[in-house]
């Protein structure tokens, strides 16, 4: 078969966004893309995933896979790739693809290139670009085997109307029970009528300046009128202002908007590292010495309790 | 109960980068213990302190420069070292193969690593060796509690929390906000210097993925800055919102 698979990041049926930014991007090189889903009642995914690019939709439905677990989903996946022996198999660089991508690499005694920002792909062989050091360097590194994997870092592409037919395709379900190995106890969604921090357009993020609650408050107001995800500093999150998955920065998410917005934010090596590729950073802190103010398009300095009131009723205008 | 620990030295996180000769330079950097596996030193010994573990060993694959994290790991109160010795252009398989084969001649009940380098960013090396040992592997832990042969875990996951449950043995890939790692105290650093740290040599395996090139990015410069009235400020970073982004206002 050949061609080109991407396994479909989704809960409870929701398609996150990065799994359509990878089927648009390998739609473009013109090999056969497939998009892989794993689930319980999957197949009505198909026409989403045909829209963003896949050609054929590959699907394994059973009750094993209604939720991800590791076990269950490497064993199907060798299997799958045994039967039709993709060309190379990209996941998202989420909590989940990293991890089943690592784990199914050491299964097949291959290579893996995490949280790649870019790649080219030929046959058997494929080069990745990868930040490291939280970003401060890049290196470009060269994987064989069949497949080539990789994950990619969500927000490096754009998604894109190029369609594919979508064919769909019910595979064997080869997993079992015995390969399960992690027992789910409860999961909590992050209720947030917010937009995912990773996938936002636009973010905005308070820091220490914010000084308590009240300021937050003021980031959040802003955040909501751009219809953008709050984010945090470390400081600000340590400070239990903000709930812990919201910080942005090394030992945090890294983000990638259109827009980042930083208020009240110093600027710490460590905190660049999760947002200085952002398209478009504007800063608001009174410090004109802040190092924020390096890596902004736009700075104001100046003290973010008078700025956002009166920002966000110009917006509004 | 034996708890393993995988410590990585990197950088300092502060540590600015540059290339000599095509290679990322060490020249001048003060190296750590990863964050994240400071975390899971931290958590180790918190385990021996309650009872639950009876001895805590740190393991760590690199040169020999890697002992000055053993010896650190083992100032704030782990047991004893094991220095795989390995070039540290090795890459996540050959790592993870070096690591597992040591972690196997030492039979632990618990796995503890970071899920997550600070420098090669890569969240592999613990799926693998646990891959490779054949055993359970749960990632970015917050919490756990370990009872009756089982770790129960509460986790970060995709778009929410979830508590996993394993079967030890297993390997679990730390969170930073676990805990708060302790410093070393002057006792423990004395301490640490009679600790035993054994050194092996780390199995030969060729690497999977070949570094084609290193690069620095474009250095980001900065752009307007303004520092007048909030008024005037306010008025003019909304103006270049809306028409240089373009953002759409709700
Ligand atoms: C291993 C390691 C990992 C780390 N990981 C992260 C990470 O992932 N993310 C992260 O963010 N940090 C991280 N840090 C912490 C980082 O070094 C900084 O301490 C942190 O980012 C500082 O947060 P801050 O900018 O909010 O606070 P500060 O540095 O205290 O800055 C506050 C800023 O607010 C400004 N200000 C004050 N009052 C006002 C006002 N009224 N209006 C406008 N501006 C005002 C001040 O001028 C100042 O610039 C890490 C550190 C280490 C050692
Ligand atoms: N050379 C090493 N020595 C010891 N532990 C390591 C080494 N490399 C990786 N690890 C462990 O694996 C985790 C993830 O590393 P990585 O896969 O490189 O991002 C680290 O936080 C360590 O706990």
């Amino acid at each position: 078969m050949a061609g080109t698979w991407v396994f479909v990041e989704q809960k409870d049926g929701n398609i996150r966004k990065v799994t359509f930014e990878m089927l648009s991007e390998l739609k473009k090189g013109g090999d056969e893309v497939s998009a892989v889903v794993f689930g319980k009642g999957v197949e009505g995914l198909a026409p989403a995933l045909a829209a963003a690019g896949a050609d054929k939709v590959l699907v394994a439905d059973d009750d094993l896979f209604a939720a991800y677990n590791t076990g269950a989903y490497v064993a199907q996946m060798v299997a799958m790739i045994k039967e039709f022996s993709p060309n190379a198999v990209l996941f998202a660089h989420s909590f989940n693809g990293r991890d089943m991508a690592s784990r199914l690499a050491q299964k097949l005694d291959a290579g893996l290139a995490t949280d790649a920002v870019a790649a080219e792909i030929s046959a058997g062989k494929g080069f990745f670009t990868r930040a490291i050091y939280a970003g401060k360097a890049l290196a470009k590194v060269e994987v064989t085997g069949s497949p080539v994997l990789a994950t990619i870092r969500p927000g490096v592409w754009e998604v894109g109307s190029t369609a594919g037919a979508g064919e769909v395709v019910k595979v064997a379900i080869a997993a079992t029970a015995a390969d399960v190995y992690q027992v789910a106890k409860s999961f909590i969604p992050t209720v947030s009528a917010r937009p995912d921090l990773s996938e936002a357009a636009v973010v905005v993020s308070g820091g220490r300046g914010c000084k308590g609650p009240e300021g937050i408050k003021l980031v959040e107001q802003l955040a909501d009128l751009l219809g953008a995800a709050v984010g945090g500093s470390r400081a600000s999150i340590d400070s239990g202002w903000l709930g812990h998955e919201l910080q942005v920065g090394q030992t945090g998410k890294v983000v990638l908007p259109n827009l980042y917005v930083a208020c009240g934010i110093s600027g710490a090596i460590q905190h660049l590292a999760g947002m200085s590729s952002s398209k478009f950073i504007a800063a608001i802190n009174t410090d004109t010495e802040a190092p924020i103010f390096n890596v902004s398009d736009f700075g104001v300095v100046a003290d973010l309790f008078k700025v956002i009131p009166i920002l966000c009723s110009e917006l509004k205008k | 109960m034996k708890v393993l620990v995988c410590v990585k030295q990197t950088f300092d996180t502060e540590a600015k980068i540059e290339l000599k000769g095509g290679v990322i330079s060490d020249a001048g950097i003060n190296l750590i213990i990863n964050p994240y596996d400071e975390v899971a030193v931290e958590g180790g010994i918190q385990l021996k302190e309650k009872g639950v573990a009876t001895e805590v060993v740190v393991i760590s694959a690199g040169s020999d420069k890697a002992m000055d994290a053993i010896r650190t790991a083992l100032a704030m109160g782990a047991d004893r070292g094991i220095l795989v010795k390995q070039d540290t252009a090795a890459d996540e398989y050959a790592r993870a193969v070096a690591l597992a084969a040591a972690i196997k001649a030492e039979n632990p009940d618990l796995v503890l690593a970071g899920h997550v380098a600070a420098d090669d960013g890569s969240s592999q090396v613990p799926t693998r060796i646990a891959e490779i040992l054949g055993l359970p592997h749960v990632n970015v832990m917050t919490s756990v509690e370990i009872a009756g042969g089982k770790a129960t875990c509460t986790c970060e996951a995709d778009g929410g929390t979830a508590v996993i449950e394993v079967a030890l043995p297993a390997v679990i890939s730390s969170q930073v906000s676990w805990n708060e790692p302790r410093y070393p105290s002057m006792k423990g650093i004395m301490a640490a210097k009679k600790k035993p740290v054994a050194t092996v040599d780390a199995v030969a395996v060729e690497n999977k993925v070949k570094i084609v090139e290193f690069a620095l990015p474009a250095a980001k410069t900065a752009g307007i800055k303004i520092e007048d009235e909030a008024d005037v400020c306010a008025a003019k970073l909304a103006d270049w919102m809306k028409n240089t982004v373009k953002v759409e206002v709700k």
